[in-house]
């Protein structure tokens, strides 16, 4: 027992692995997680302006559920906003809403929400029966206030967008495609090359006339392949076992792989440059994959967690792949509405690349 | 895998770029640090086409070290040198094409069958004919019939000679063995240095690092290296000449005693027990003799003029070494 206290302090990585990795999951779950995402980014399109219109607005600011990012956009910005997940709702205000209310028809809203993530839209949406009591409130006084008796002078129509069923199913199964090869790419590099380094057969690699960067290219290749077959699989059992809908276009789709798979191989090769044998590659994995899983908004909504997380959540090529994923897979998006979400991949991507060429020794230096 | 499978670009040195004059690898100065620690100090040496060059000295010594300079693995932190008429520095890819080059740890493949771990082998270096070459290769080893064993479970004997085989797959003129044999049973030992001469003889420049003396005696060359400095350099008869010793074996049933009082004397240089037998070193054979006089008197112990062993002389030259520089 002596001993692998001793051979754990000489191992400085595993040491500051084992102190480190449970103090990260401390703060994630006990700071970052949180299953009542609120500030909402909402959007609002107005056909007609007015009082009521104005109430409105600063309810929905006022509560503790949404956030107006933008009160008069079209409807055409409103759908944009909502397929690249800049707007987590839309509330549509129709022309003649006043008149309507005011002569007691109880008209409807449209808020339309974003649900593929049931999770994070659910809470907001069940409190939006009482704001409609209380949003009003003020203005229907005197002369109109018998429209304000224990029913809402208005009435929602909430239309739950790419998953009107709020099937957990099908935010999770896209996104397990993305956890999944996460895991597998990094692990699977940074063990194939600290392997070969390990076992003395990178010496032997080295010595003969293939470049570095070939000897990574071979190591590579495989695992991309082995990258599309697992993607295959999942898409498989999400469309034959999980009967998640597929909108957008497959090809799209593939290319959105590409971009991942490449974005977590790099990293995979800068961790294997970095750790000296097979076990600090496996830490590195995990130590990786840990923040990964936990602030991309897989295992819990992305806008349930403080600022902070999402920023960091913003760096982690996962969290943009579960956009892209469910963007094309639930919402059918184009490039055009997937690029804001690819280059944050590519710059991740150059920036990893960077530090791994930097460190990864050409010679045994 | 794939790496193999594309094409290079980088231009080939025309042959008057190699050494014609008759040295393969000449360095002059080479010398490398990790952190504090120089670990080659300003080695230089030159070693022949054609010849057997065999590199000794301790553990930790830079044998290795050396080796991987010499063949553009490592970037030396000064010094220059050749390898094969090619820079060592700037001109690795060229020194790899033509150098095979042996690692001190098993560099194959475990989990490949040992016509896997050629072939792959053979794909690295691009090599065309690839199927021929291979199968010659086995043919050569006697693995023919054994190819589709996995290399992890060979014998240590097979699998350096596998190694060999692997390392002379692209015909390279110079061969960089790093400690080949350890670990490997006399007889094996025996053929794979009947093997190395036959390579000598065609013409192919092999420069080995061992620690065994009995594969020493059988180089045309010697270099020995401790704390990263060439000491001593030569055939190995010159070797022993050059040190100066005379020795005078003494055998009796207890020597061991004997091996403490002798040394002290300060005539002796060096004592060495093999079994029940002394050998007695020194460097000034008038006083050796005079010092060992009593002792060759003696009814209990038999005594003889003895040849100096390399063995002797490599410890005294470390035990110098040591003296100086540490
Ligand atoms: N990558 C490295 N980083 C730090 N020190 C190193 C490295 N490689 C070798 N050394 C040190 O350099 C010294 C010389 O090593 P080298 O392997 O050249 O010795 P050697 O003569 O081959 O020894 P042996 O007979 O045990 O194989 C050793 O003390 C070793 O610890
Ligand atoms: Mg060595």
């Amino acid at each position: 027992m002596l001993k692998e206290f001793i051979q754990l302090r000489r191992d400085r990585l595993t040491f500051a692995m084992m102190i480190g990795i449970p103090i990260i999951q401390m703060a994630l779950f006990g700071f970052a997680i949180n299953g009542d995402p609120k500030y909402l980014p909402t959007v609002i399109v107005a056909h007609e302006q007015g009082t009521y219109t104005r109430s409105l607005v600063r309810a929905l600011e006022n509560s503790d559920y949404f956030r107006v990012v933008a009160s008069d956009v079209t409807d055409a910005q409103a759908d944009r906003m909502l397929a690249q997940g800049q707007a987590q709702f839309a509330l549509t205000i129709p022309a003649g809403f006043a008149r309507a209310l005011e002569r007691g028809e109880r008209p409807a809203l449209l808020l339309e929400a974003d649900a593929t993530d049931p999770g994070a839209t659910g809470p907001a949406l069940g409190s939006v029966q009482q704001l409609a009591i209380s949003a009003l409130a003020h203005d229907l006084k005197g002369t109109l206030a018998h429209l304000q008796p224990d029913a809402p002078a208005f009435e929602w129509r909430i239309q739950k967008r790419y998953n009107p069923d709020g099937i957990t199913q099908y935010n999770i199964v896209p996104g397990l495609m993305g956890v999944i090869l996460t895991m597998t790419l990094i692990m699977m590099t940074g063990l194939g090359i600290t392997r070969e380094v390990e076992r003395g057969t990178m010496e032997n690699l080295l010595a003969t006339p293939v470049r570095p960067l070939e000897v990574m290219v071979g190591k590579i290749a495989p695992y991309i392949i082995i990258g599309y077959v697992q993607v295959l699989v999942i898409l498989l059992a999400a469309r034959y076992v999980f009967d998640v809908p597929f909108a957008g276009s497959f090809m799209l789709l593939m290319l959105c792989v590409l971009v991942f798979i490449a974005a977590n191989l790099t990293v995979g090769i800068t961790m294997s440059s970095m750790a000296r044998n097979q076990t600090q590659a496996m830490q590195m994995t995990f130590f990786f994959f840990l923040p990964s899983i936990l602030l991309s908004g897989f295992m819990f909504p992305f806008r349930g967690m403080p600022d902070w997380a999402q920023w960091i959540g913003e760096v982690l090529p996962l969290t943009h792949f579960l956009r892209l994923i469910r963007g094309v897979m639930l919402k059918g998006n184009g490039l055009p509405d997937l690029w804001p979400e690819i280059w944050p991949l590519l710059l991740f991507m150059l920036a990893v690349m960077l530090v791994g060429l930097k460190r990864f020794r050409r010679t045994l230096d | 895998m794939i790496a193999a499978a594309m094409t290079r670009t980088e231009p080939v040195a025309t042959s008057e770029a190699a050494a014609d004059d008759g040295i393969v690898i000449d360095v002059q100065g080479l010398t490398k640090r990790y952190g504090n620690k120089t670990v080659v100090d300003q080695l230089s040496m030159r070693v022949n086409r054609g010849e057997i060059y065999g590199f000794l000295g301790p553990n930790g010594s830079g044998k290795t070290t050396s080796i991987r300079m010499m063949c553009g693995l490592l970037t030396p932190d000064a010094g220059s040198g050749h390898t094969l008429g090619f820079d060592v520095v700037r001109e690795a890819a060229q020194i790899k094409r033509r150098v095979g080059y042996m690692t001190q740890k098993f560099g194959l493949y475990d989990d490949l069958s040992i016509r896997e771990n050629l072939d792959f082998v053979a794909r690295m270096y691009s090599m065309d004919r690839r199927r021929q070459r291979v199968d010659d290769a086995l043919e050569r080893l006697g693995l023919a019939s054994r190819q589709t064993q996995l290399a992890g479970k060979l014998s240590g004997g097979w699998k350096q000679r596998m190694a060999l085989a692997a390392c002379m797959l692209h015909e390279p003129e110079l061969l960089l063995l790093d400690e080949p044999t350890a670990g490997v049973d006399p007889s094996a030992r025996r053929d794979f240095w009947d093997e190395i001469h036959q390579l000598a003889a065609e013409g192919i420049t092999v420069l080995v690092s061992t620690h065994y003396m009995d594969e020493a005696e059988r180089c045309h060359r010697l270099g020995y290296i401790a704390y990263g400095k060439l000491l001593a350099m030569g055939t190995p008869g010159e070797l022993v000449e050059r040190s100066g010793f005379v020795t005078r074996n003494f055998s009796g049933a207890d020597v061991g005693a004997l091996s403490h009082e002798l040394e002290a004397l300060p005539a002796v240089t060096m004592v060495t027990r093999f079994g029940n037998t002394l050998h007695v070193n020194g460097q000034d054979e008038a006083a050796l003799d005079a010092a060992l006089a009593p002792y060759r008197a003696r009814d209990d112990l038999h005594w003889e003029t003895g040849k100096p062993s390399l063995e002797d002389v490599f410890i005294h030259l470390m035990r110098q070494a040591t003296d100086n520089f540490s």
